[in-house]
This record gives structure tokens, sequence and C-alpha cells, in this order.
């Protein structure tokens, strides 16, 4: 096993985290942390409940059982907006808003009544390889091409945690590339912590320096990539 | 053709019935053939129908006599019974019926009270009645409607509601497209009849008030008047139901609580 997260240095920690849905478990107990600028990994077959430990840790459903803690505070006490504003989420399929890329970069920002600069949006799209595309409008985009916007309209935000769903599991194998290549630059350059849930063992050692193994709702296994995938 | 076989006033009417039933079995059976299961809801609403308005019509002959105050009485019971028919069409949303209830009484209500205190309905019961039943009947509708379609788009756009949400969307912003549309779409049948008005029909009240000998300029004139309180009933109980839906698809801590298969 890995050595356990530094404290001082833990940005998201979840505290016995377990949803129940019509007496199915889809999560249980999960105890994990996550230190500032770390990717960890969130692995497993399909139904293992990678999704829904997502989707409870931006608080898109509600836990039945214990909490997550943002920066040392209970996300319970943090305004759902603003929460999600912070540990921003890329969904496996970009759903894209219609309009133009700019218009999708600005939606964030303007939900707090900020207008993002022109300036930004360059930045912003040239982070995911999409420099000039501001004026383009999404219905023309590939496949790639989208989900690299979603992952700039989600940086947009200006999040302290990325929440990755697997960002690439719709995509073919060449937008596959670009869109892991702009994940990979982005975390690289800009220190960013992420939580990905892949069912990819390859893109997880790729991406990740931890992971956690689910298994029906449980976290059966949990450490360095390399320990937890080829255990 | 019937008259040949059904000489009494009663056998004929029943007769009529059938054969109209018949024929709503007909197109039932039409769309079982291609996969489209309603026989269930049309039977029970057809049976229901029937029994229904001739109850309603054995009390009316009562009722015609009865104080003015009981018509007030009456179409409150309307309304709350018109809240209920809607609200099944919003399934697995909170709080359907009491929306629908008080969208009915406030759209068809408000204008009920307006027209009835300017004269333009009559305060007998005779007449106020069958008009206040016309406009709670089609803010039923357009209630229905309205919450059946924003169910529906909102069931079909999870994906997109929850990416707004995602990015710090007020809940209630989340939806607003599909409560836009819901609203529009509700009011195509209301739209629609005052635009075809005269050329694809002639409304039954036009026609009754015809048949009893009215100038057909007045007649018509009253029906154009029906049919524009109709629109604002059914305009104003939209508007109210399709504003009040939007917040009870989400959780306080505003989670999408309607999804598919739960």
């Amino acid at each position: 096993m890995s050595t356990p997260p530094n404290p001082d240095s833990v940005i998201l920690r979840t505290e016995r985290l377990g949803r129940t849905v019509n007496g199915k478990i889809l999560i249980q107990d999960a105890n994990f942390a996550v230190c500032k600028g770390e990717v960890l990994a969130i692995v497993g077959p399909s139904g293992s409940g990678k999704s829904s430990l997502l989707r409870l840790l931006n608080r898109l459903d509600e836990p039945s059982s214990g909490t997550v803690f943002v920066e040392g505070i209970d996300y319970r006490s943090i305004e759902p907006r603003v929460l999600r504003c912070k540990l921003g989420m890329v969904t496996q399929r970009p759903y894209l808003f219609p309009g133009t890329v700019a218009d999708n970069l600005r939606f964030g920002p303007a939900q707090r009544g900020e207008t993002l600069p022109q300036e930004s949006i360059e930045q912003l799209l040239a982070q995911v390889g999409l420099r000039d595309y501001a004026g383009r409008d999404v219905a023309n985009l590939s496949g790639g091409e989208a989900q690299r916007v979603s992952v700039a309209r989600t940086l947009a935000n200006s999040p302290l945690v990325f929440l990755l769903d697997e960002p690439t599991a719709a995509l073919d194998e060449a937008a596959k590339h670009e869109v892991e290549s702009s994940i990979q630059k982005i975390v690289r350059d800009h220190g960013l912590t992420c939580v990905m849930v892949t069912h990819d063992a390859a893109q997880a050692a790729r991406l990740a320096g931890r992971a956690l193994l689910l298994e029906s709702g449980h976290i059966v296994r949990a450490g360095l990539v390399s320990e937890v995938l080829h255990a | 053709m019937l008259r040949l076989f059904f000489h009494t006033q009663l056998q004929l009417g029943f007769a009529q019935a059938a054969v109209a039933a018949l024929l709503a079995l007909a197109v039932v059976l039409l769309a079982r053939r291609g996969q489209i299961h309603l026989e269930g809801e049309i039977l029970i609403a057809m049976v229901r129908g029937l029994v229904q308005i001739i109850a309603v019509g054995s009390v009316l002959v009562v009722l015609l006599h009865a104080p003015r105050w009981t018509s007030g009485l009456l179409l409150a019971g309307m309304i709350v019974a018109a809240g209920a028919t809607s609200a099944r069409r919003a399934r697995g949303i909170l709080d359907a019926y009491r929306i629908s209830a008080w969208a009915i009484a406030f759209g068809a209500g408000s204008v009920i009270a307006l027209m009835t205190w300017l004269g333009v309905i009559d305060t007998a019961i005779t007449s106020l009645v069958p008009v206040g039943s016309m406009l709670i009947a089609n803010a039923m509708n357009t209630n229905g409607l309205a919450l059946n379609r924003f169910r529906s788009d909102v069931l079909a756009h999870v994906g997109e509601i929850e990416t707004a949400l995602a990015l710090g969307a007020e809940a209630r912003n989340s939806v607003t497209p599909y409560v836009q549309a819901s609203f529009e779409a509700s009011l195509i049948p209301a739209i629609d009849s005052l635009r075809s008005l005269g050329i694809v029909w002639i409304p039954g009240l036009m026609a009754g008030m015809l048949l009893s000998g009215v100038r057909p300029v007045n007649a018509a004139v009253y029906q154009f008047v029906v049919l524009a309180m109709i629109f604002a009933a059914s305009g104003l109980t939209s508007l109210v139901s399709t504003l009040l839906i939007r917040g009870r698809v989400f959780s306080p801590a505003e989670q999408l609580l309607l999804q598919p298969g739960r």
C-alpha cells in the first residue's frame, strides 16, 4: 500500500460516505482523501459505483450516510452552487449548450454574475488545444472537440478539484488521445487536483498517481496506481 | 339511421353513446396494433366520463332551482377534481396535485370571478356553472399538457440539467428552457381553437344559441368571448403551474430528483 496522504495537504476527504437507493447499496463506507495536486483514479468494473461515488463528491446526489470535507469544511455547510464550482465536473458525454464555444465557456462565471473576459476565453481554449474556436457554433464540433470544450468550460469556474467521469469513454481512439493529452497538460501545467473515474486501466496508469478499486460500491483496494492495478 | 331502431329519447341517447364509444374503441385497437397501449386509460376515462356526466346532469336538474351560491360550491368542487385529474400527468413530481389545483383555481377562478363581476358571465346557475366548467376543463387540459411536457422534457434532458447544476447554475434556472417549452406547447390547442374559430369549427355553444333563436352575430360574439376567456384561463393556469412546478423537481440541496428509472 502507498503511504497515507499528508494530512496538511488534504483538499478533499470522505468520511464513511454512502448512498443507498430503494434498498440497493450504490456506495458504502467510502473513506479516502485526495491531496492537493494529485490525480486519483477511481477504477472498477461496470456497475461498481464509480460514477455514483463521483456524483456524491460534488453533491449531485445526496449521501445516505457520511459526508465529504472540502478543505476541512463539511460540504453540507457549503451552498451547493458554490460547492459545485469548487469541485468542477466533466461528464462522460459533453452536454454543450446551444450557441458558440465562447457562450459555453461564459456559462459558469455568468451564474455568479461574472463576465469571463475574452482573454481568459482564449487562454482556456489554448489550454485544451482549441485556439481560435471561440466563435464556432458547438453544433459543428467533433466529439473530441466538444469534450475539450467541456473541459475548458469547467476550468472557467477555476475549480479546486477537477472531477472527471470517464471523459474519453464515448470517444474514438483519435479523439480519446486528444482529450487525454489536454487533461494531462492541464494537470501538469497547473498542478490541478483531479479525481478521475475510468474503466481503462491503461489510462489510469498514464494519468493518475494513486487509485481506488471499487467493487459493488465498496473500496476494496487503495494505493499507488501500479499497486492497485497489478495486485 | 339509429332512429329506425330506437324510438324513445333515452334509448336513442344510449345508442348514440354506444356508437361513439365503439368509434373511440376502434381507435384504441388501431393504436394497439402500433404497440401503443391506451386501452386501460381510455376505457376507464370513457366509463367515468359517462357516469359522471349522467350524474351531474341529474344533479343539475335539482340545482337549477338551488340558490345562486351553490354555483360557487360546484365550481370549487370542479377545480379540486380538475387538479387531481391533470396532476396525474406529472407522475414523480412533488406536490403536483397541490400545484395543479392552485394553478387552475387561480387561472380559471380569477377569469370566472372577473367576468362574472363585469357581467360578462351571468350569475344565474344555468349560465355560471356551464361556462365556468368550460373554463375549468380547458384550464385542466392545458395544465395537464404543460406538466406532461415539462416532465418528459426534464427526463429527456437530465444530462443538460445536471451539467448546468455542475457548473454552478441555480436549480430553477437549469430547467428554464423546458419551462418555456412546456408553457408554449400547452397553449397550442387554445391558440389553434381561437385561430380556426368559424373556419374549421363552430363550437357547440354557438350552435346551441343559434338553434335557440339568438341572432347569429350575437351568438358569434359571445362565442368569441368564451374562447378568449378560455385562452385567458388556460394561459394563466399554465403560467402559474409551470412557474411553481420548476422548483419541485429538485431537492433542497439542488439535486435533480426526477430521473429516469427512479
